[in-house]
């Protein structure tokens, strides 16, 4: 999967969470959303794109996403 | 003989909480207060012999046909214009009533041609019928003097023909056209012997009529007649069933010659159109019997190959096989399926079930993602339940209406008809549509404001304004405390108030007067009920979800869900989006709209289905595509979809499909995905199968089998033995069966099963102990979700920009006279009103560019090229283009792009940047390779039928 391409998606979402005026549950909205809605193989990209270092401009509130709820992003197994 | 007549009162019913009782010939009647003598008649079984009166329409009084005495009056009053009143004693025969009427009917007859017998109303005529019933034996007059007879016969519409010959300017055309239709095509021309129905000042076809038939089911001879009864006759049997085109579900009765169809009659019963049809429905059934159906399984290993014909039985093996060998080679996640909203509930159910239970997985989408996903999202996350709130009655008791990015006269026209009349009576009318659609200005129709904004500004539209409801003071605040999430609303209404927020600081967005937002703002607040409707130009937005849910928000705000008149409602493209959701066809959603990360929901379809489903969403369309153009994913199983046409971005569609190993395309016909398959499993018309679909308003209705499949077999059935053939057993004799599984796990549809659909003619769900008839509009004490949620909607602007290199925004669109990607419409005469795909464009656009009306012009965005011919009209507005998609040739998914709604990828098929230019070549590079690929495929074709004995390669 086109690891940009999520990344832009992703960052689409947490535009939309980013208006809530609490934060936790901006980013909770956020990765709530990524999990509910993305097939593993997505969400395996999104995570290895966060996880290379690299620089793929993700929305502040991906990173807090990917972060805070990591364990929630992970394919089950 | 069979006869089509159903019982006729006469005089539509009338709505009073008081009734009268009358006594017709000495039998006494109650009847809500302003019914007529002869409807009230009619219901006492006495039929008052009539000619210029129906049911359908208002009373006109003109044919003087249905006098009756009545005691204390004088004269014969006509029955039919003359309402009843309590005590009244009516006599509807007499020797005086009987000599009057034969007068009457002398005068008719002695200018009328007497051909009976080969007319081809003959066996079902109205004016024969009366002649019969009042005992004409003799013409005084003779039929030689001043007469009608010579007048010539207008063939020009494809489908009826005008026989003036024949009329006797009853004026049910006319009326039905004004009354029913509301398109106000037809007049009653000159006076006196002189009076004559006309068209416009030339004929039918070049007339304003929209050929909705509506004027020649309401003839009462065969003045105005389907040509399918001039060529066949009339029908022996008819079969109710439901039409196969748009999300209002018309119910219809198929007028048969043994299995062949001859007429497709509006169900006058049938609950979402009331007896009205639209041009599709009523005419365009012609597709299924079409000579390019498919009809014999095909197979092939490259898509270079030959198509070779084979029987059910290898096509099914040769499928499974390459399914459990992609699987093998490259996972259980490779594969995956596409459902349909063109097929049944049943069916969509089945291959939904056949992908999570055969294939193993959640990899299953339908086209509902490119429409309606983001209804699906917006409503259960504001109101708990992803479906419209209403029923299409609740139109009549609505006082002001939105119509939001959708266009029902051309997309919905049945139900435009409907809203159409209210309008008419007076309702409030609010269009936001980036262009003057018909509703905005026409006959007797006149919008209070249009809100004109720019592509890809619902939401900043929308929040203007509840901006003004909310700052303004106009908001529902009993009905907020008492139903909605007090929490949510006090954040809501803060972030509303904002003067970000406000239609002056969104103008510049928006490019709507900020007066006119507040005027509209105003009217749709203090409208006793007022009801939005929308369609695809708020959804298939890259902020879609958030443009639903900022109509649940004004909804709630200004009181407007849980009665009629009032409510959210999502006007559905296909006939059965609403089904296909229903029926599990997300992937992350079990049938019900349930989760597949909810161990209980998988528990439950587990042990029913003997398999354990998988916890994890699955790919939605555009994910599957990327995945193909990734490698991972190798198989798809699509049934009734034309993704290579309907779906955006074109160039990146084919690519995927081309990345595939297997592509199973199960279909009437050979459409643009099948150029890229290599397995086609002939599909089964709406006549062929029995079914349900579910409409917008979530009826769910029969459709019944009335010819048998040209293949051999229902879709169902091939979903069935498809199943089989990859290990996994499907036990159905019957799709009866399939519904009672579908009751048995789902909650909203435990009460629905064949037997009450039989009896009903049709439920709308929930349907279960609780509301065991179903369930016309929802939320009425409660949300779904408990209390109302308040979203916040920032409005962020697409991504899709107008730059000096593409300083035009695309919007695309239907028409009404074609459906979606025009696979059916194209194979009918429909294409005589729209043989091509046209770009529309506002005259100073084109001005500025050299461009003549009909030029062919180039539009290119940063996805690709088009070429196509231009209309200069002011419909659009300036810097504004819109074009249609019914023409794969026309590549109008070329141009658009990958962009898609934040929430459920439903593509932004509604912004595309693009410029516009003049050209002589009528080819884009793109189309080139079209015409191409389309004349390799179309010889491959060729060749698998001329030898069906070749091996497979």
């Amino acid at each position: 999967m086109d690891a940009n391409k999520l990344v832009t998606m992703a960052n689409q979402i947490a535009s939309f969470f980013a208006t809530d005026p609490d934060r936790t549950a901006a980013v909770a909205g956020t990765a709530n959303h990524i999990q509910k809605f993305w097939e593993p193989r997505m969400r395996k990209t999104l995570l290895a794109a966060f996880d290379d270092g690299g620089d793929h401009g993700m929305h502040e509130l991906v990173v807090a996403a990917l972060t805070e709820h990591r364990a929630g992003l992970e394919p089950v197994a | 003989m069979y006869s089509n007549k159903v019982v006729d009162f006469g005089t539509p019913t009338k709505r009073s909480d008081n009734t009268v009782t009358v006594h017709i010939d000495g039998k006494p009647v109650c009847v809500p207060e302003g019914t007529s003598v002869m409807r009230a008649a009619v219901e006492a079984g006495v039929q008052v012999p009539k000619l210029c009166a129906t049911d359908s329409l208002e009373s006109f009084g003109s044919c003087r046909l249905c006098l009756v005495e009545i005691d204390g009056r004088r004269g014969t009053p006509a029955s039919c214009t003359t309402p009843c009143d309590d005590g009244m004693q009516v006599t509807t025969q007499s020797n005086k009533l009987a000599n009057l009427r034969r007068g009457v009917m002398e005068l008719y007859i002695s200018d009328h041609p007497l051909d009976c017998l080969t007319c081809p109303a003959n066996g079902n005529c109205e004016l024969q019928d009366m002649a019969g019933a009042v005992g004409l034996r003799d013409v005084r007059y003779g039929y030689e003097g001043e007469n009608h007879l010579v007048q010539e016969k207008d063939e020009s519409n494809p489908y009826f023909t005008f026989d003036p010959t024949k009329c006797i300017v009853c004026s049910r055309c006319v009326r039905a056209c004004e009354e029913t239709q509301g398109t106000f095509a037809l007049t009653v021309e000159g006076r006196g012997f002189e009076s004559k129905i006309a068209a416009g000042p030339t004929n039918f076809f070049d007339s304003e009529c929209v050929s909705c038939g509506a004027c020649v089911q309401a003839c009462p001879t065969s003045t105005l007649m389907e040509k399918s009864i001039v060529d066949a006759g009339q029908p022996d049997h008819a079969v109710t069933t439901t039409c196969a085109y748009c999300g209002v579900g018309c119910s219809f009765r198929a007028e048969m010659q043994g299995s062949e169809v001859v007429r497709m009659v509006p169900h006058k019963d049938g609950k979402a159109n009331h007896g009205h049809s639209c041009v599709k429905g009523r005419f365009a059934w012609g597709y299924a019997t079409h000579p390019d159906r498919v009809k014999k399984p095909m197979i092939r290993k490259k898509i270079t190959d030959p198509w070779r014909e084979v029987t059910w039985e290898e096509a099914f093996e040769y499928a499974a096989s390459e399914i459990k060998r992609i699987q093998a080679k490259y996972g259980q996640a490779s594969t995956g399926g596409i459902t349909s909203s063109r097929c049944t509930n049943e069916e969509t159910f089945l291959l939904q079930k056949l992908v999570r239970a055969g294939f193993g997985n959640n990899n299953v989408d339908t086209c509902a993602r490119v429409c309606h996903s983001p209804t699906g999202y917006g409503l259960k996350t504001t109101l708990g339940e992803s479906a419209g709130t209403q029923d299409f009655d609740s139109v009549d008791f609505t006082d002001c209406v939105i119509v939001l990015g959708a266009n029902p006269t051309d997309g919905h026209p049945v139900f435009a008809s409907r809203m159409k009349k209210r309008l008419r009576e007076g309702a409030g009318l609010i269009v936001i549509d980036p262009r003057k659609i018909d509703l905005v200005r026409m006959p007797h129709v006149e919008a209070d404001f249009h809100l004109q904004l720019r592509p890809g500004a619902n939401v900043a539209v929308m929040n203007a304004l509840a901006h003004v409801v909310v700052t303004e003071g106009l908001e529902s605040k009993d009905y907020i405390a008492q139903r909605c999430d007090l929490d949510d609303y006090t954040k809501w209404r803060a972030f509303i108030s904002e003067e970000r927020n406000s239609p002056e600081a969104l103008e510049e967005h928006t490019g709507v007067p900020a007066d006119q937002i507040r005027g509209a703002a105003r009217l749709f607040a203090k409208a006793p009920n007022g009801a939005i409707y929308y369609g695809l130009g708020v959804t298939e937005h890259s902020q879609g979800s958030t443009g639903v849910m900022t109509i649940a928000n004004l909804a709630m705000l200004t009181g407007n869900i849980g009665r009629p008149g009032v409510g959210v409602n999502p006007l559905r493209g296909q006939n059965n989006v609403q089904g296909a959701c229903d029926m599990g066809s997300f992937p992350h959603e079990l049938p019900g709209y349930r989760h597949v990360s909810d161990p209980a929901v998988r528990e439950l379809f587990g042990k029913e289905w003997g398999v354990k489903i998988q916890p994890e969403p699955g790919l939605r369309i555009p994910n599957m595509f990327d995945a193909a153009v990734d490698g991972s994913f190798k198989a798809l199983y699509v049934q009734g979809e034309d993704i290579a046409q309907s779906d955006p971005d074109t160039q990146h569609v084919q690519k995927a499909l081309e990345s595939l190993e297997c592509l199973i395309v199960q279909d009437i016909f050979l459409n643009e995905t099948a150029k890229y398959a290599h397995v086609i499993f002939p599909g089964s018309s709406f006549l062929e199968k029995d079914g349900t679909f579910t409409n917008a308003e979530r009826r769910i209705s029969m459709v019944r089998k009335v010819m048998p499949p040209l293949a051999g077999l229902a879709d169902w059935e091939v979903t069935v033995r498809f199943a089989e053939a990859l290990g996994y057993r499907m036990d159905y004799k019957h799709p009866s069966e399939i519904m009672d599984e579908i009751a048995r796990l789902t909650p909203t549809f435990s009460g629905v099963s064949y037997d009450k659909l039989n009896k009903l003619g049709s439920v709308q769900w929930p349907c279960n102990d609780a509301a065991p008839e179903g369930t016309p509009y929802m939320h009425e004490q409660e949300f779904t979700r408990g209390k109302g949620k308040f979203v916040l909607t920032e409005f962020q602007a697409t991504p899709e920009r107008t730059t000096r290199k593409f300083p035009l925004i695309l919007t695309t669109g239907r028409t009404l006279s074609q459906y979606n990607v025009g696979a059916q419409t194209r194979r009918t005469q429909n294409q005589l009103w729209h043989d091509e795909d046209m770009i529309e464009l506002h005259p100073h656009d084109a001005e500025n560019r050299g461009i003549e009306h009909g030029d062919m012009v180039s539009m290119q965005s940063r996805k690709g090229d088009t070429t196509m011919r231009c209309v200069i009209t002011e419909r659009m507005q300036l810097g504004v283009v819109y074009s249609t998609f019914h023409h794969p040739e026309s590549g109008a998914n070329v141009v658009t792009t990958e962009n898609s709604d934040w929430a459920t990828n439903c593509p932004e098929y509604k912004v595309t940047a693009v410029q516009v230019r003049k050209v002589t070549s009528n080819r884009s590079d793109w189309q080139q390779r079209f015409d191409a690929f389309a004349q390799q495929q179309d010889s491959l074709a060729r060749q698998g039928a001329e030898d069906p004995e070749q091996p497979a390669k």
